[in-house]
């Protein structure tokens, strides 16, 4: 198993997994809340597409779900920050 | 810059057999995608880094594909995402060592199909997913959608699904179908052209029986609300044939996950960005690209094949793609006509029984007007900009008519997914407000196709290498 972090809370995963998949399966299904109304939004579409899970990773915003994890990586939830 | 005879946009089982195809012909091909390897949606490839079982589990016609391809001289281009393409052609992509650009007589778009989801109240609450993206956490990742999921909306994905919960060890709380049983089995001569799929199917229901898992036909989600830390309520009510909700009974479901689709729609970024010509084809998706025998578009030298040109399903795809591959090899010259003749006739039978089993899970795919018609005002169409419906009637009495008029006056399809979640069905509520699928037409093509990092495409860009014009005088 590897480690990244997201949003300062360590999350075990497996290496090839995908951010996504292992925020998922730690039970963390809210990755950003969206623009105007706030409301809570995760992974949906899986391909790329949506761009629902857009995530900040080491300072990049990428989906999630094609976004592999690396050990020690800091992830934070998608607001512009 | 590089160059090839021909650029095919996606590793799909179109692209990977036009690319084997044209090869084998004598193009210099250059097959780019954005997964990390090739097989599309349909035959994703679990992470290499996975072992064992995931691996074993692979679909094998995906796992040929893959060998197949790796053993041929088609140049691959995996992780790289493609953001434009340009007439003439050129295709610029961003890869994992920055920006790249090719260019190529001809380009095949085989860039494959997107879920389409009818909005419901309470459809944006994560816990929900698409039934395609359900399939990608199962096949590909390894993970359930939750411990126990809901699966509704249409089509052949809802079996897939709920089968593949079943197998990984998680419950399914119910299967909610929009189509009647009766439907289904309308489809059974269709389905006999592929007796090993007929057969899979039966096995499917069968297990489904004995897990204890009901299935409603003719039912629908209405709402979806959160009711704890980790737990929805789906409400769920029976429809008419259309798909319009009817009164009672209403039934509620309390489960951790909910996987939704209503059907394949074709992935046009790139004919429509070349502002190749579309028809509207209901039972093959909605908007395609038109084409002629040749798998030619109206654009001189673009090509497309597989679901990108219609749904009609993976073994069409394959077959479609081949035949392309060597319609392309033609045009540019390396197929004599007699050879090519020969080469085509027999590709052309197995493309056109093929696509008769795909065209049959289309038609069950399909948009029903009246699931449409119902969506209420509050519901949320546009999930990137938070675009009500009510917001959307509002726009059609100021004017809008089109799907491009309406972006205009509300930013509905102008967030991050550019409109490739919604605009098919804000298409289909714009023609419950007046006028026809091709008055409402389609969101502009633009780029680039997906968000990207800019400093990445810019590369080593130094703003002061930039020659820019002097400044217009005071």
């Amino acid at each position: 198993m590897i480690r990244f972090f997201f949003d300062g809370r360590p999350i075990e995963a497996y290496p090839g997994e995908s951010v996504a998949a292992a925020l998922r399966a730690a039970g963390i299904l809210a990755l950003r809340r969206s623009p105007r109304e706030g409301s809570p939004r995760g992974s949906f579409c899986w391909m790329g597409l949506c761009q629902e899970c857009t995530v900040v990773a080491d300072g990049v915003r990428r989906p999630a779900c094609r976004l592999e994890v690396a050990g020690g990586m800091v992830v934070s939830s998608g607001a512009v920050p | 810059m590089s160059a090839a005879d021909l650029i095919i946009v996606g590793g799909g089982p179109a692209g990977v057999e036009a690319a084997l195809e044209a090869e084998a012909h004598g193009l210099s091909v250059i097959l780019m995608d954005e997964a990390p390897q090739a097989g599309g949606q349909v035959y994703r490839a679990p992470p290499r880094a996975f072992s064992g079982a995931i691996q074993r589990q692979a679909d094998p016609i995906g796992v040929r594909l893959r060998d197949r391809l790796s053993a041929s001289r088609v140049q691959q281009f995996f992780d790289h995402t493609v953001w434009s393409v340009s007439p003439g052609f050129r295709v610029d992509a961003l890869g994992p060592k920055g920006p790249v650009s090719y260019e190529a007589r001809a380009v095949l778009a085989a860039s494959g199909a997107q879920e389409r989801v009818v909005p419901f109240p309470g459809w944006t609450r994560p816990e929900i997913v698409g039934l395609a993206g359900a399939t990608i956490m199962l096949k590909s990742q390894g993970i359930l959608p939750g411990r126990l999921t809901l699966v509704a909306g249409q089509g052949p994905l809802l079996l897939i699904v709920a089968i593949g919960i079943l197998k990984a060890g998680g419950r399914v709380a119910a299967i909610v179908d929009l189509a009647s049983r009766a439907e289904w089995l309308a489809d059974w001569p269709a389905l006999a052209s592929r007796p090993d799929l007929a057969v899979r199917g039966l096995a499917w229901r069968a297990k489904l029986a004995r897990a204890g898992v009901p299935i409603l036909y003719r039912h629908a989600i209405r709402q979806v609300e959160k009711v704890g830390a980790r737990r929805v309520s789906v409400t769920v009510g029976p429809v008419a044939a259309n798909g319009m909700p009817l009164a009672a009974p209403l039934r509620g479901f309390e489960v951790d996950a909910v996987a939704v689709g209503n059907g394949l729609t074709a992935s046009t970024d790139i004919t429509r960005l070349l502002r190749a010509e579309h028809h509207f084809e209901p039972l093959r998706g909605g908007w395609a690209p038109k084409l002629d025998a040749y798998y030619r578009s109206s654009v001189s030298g673009l090509y497309v094949a597989g679901d990108g040109a219609g749904i009609a399903g993976a073994a069409a795809a394959a077959c479609d793609g081949r035949l392309a591959g060597l319609c392309i090899a033609h045009d540019l010259g390396t197929v004599a006509e007699a050879e090519f003749r020969r080469a085509a006739a027999p590709l052309r039978r197995d493309a056109a029984r093929a696509r008769r089993f795909g065209t049959a899970m289309a038609k069950l795919m399909a948009l029903r007007q009246g699931q449409v018609q119902a969506i209420p005002p509050e519901t949320v169409l546009c999930r990137c900009e938070d675009i009500t419906r009510a917001e959307l009637t509002r726009a059609v009495g100021d004017g809008a008519r089109s799907l491009n008029q309406l972006k205009a006056w509300t930013r509905c399809g102008m967030g991050p997914c550019q409109g490739r979640i919604c605009g098919d069905v804000v298409g289909a509520v714009l023609v419950v407000e007046g006028g026809t699928r091709e008055d409402v037409g389609q969101f502009t093509g633009r780029t680039p196709f997906r968000p990207l990092p800019l400093d990445q495409l810019a590369g080593d860009l130094a703003y002061a290498d930039l020659k820019l014009p002097p400044p217009a005088p005071l």
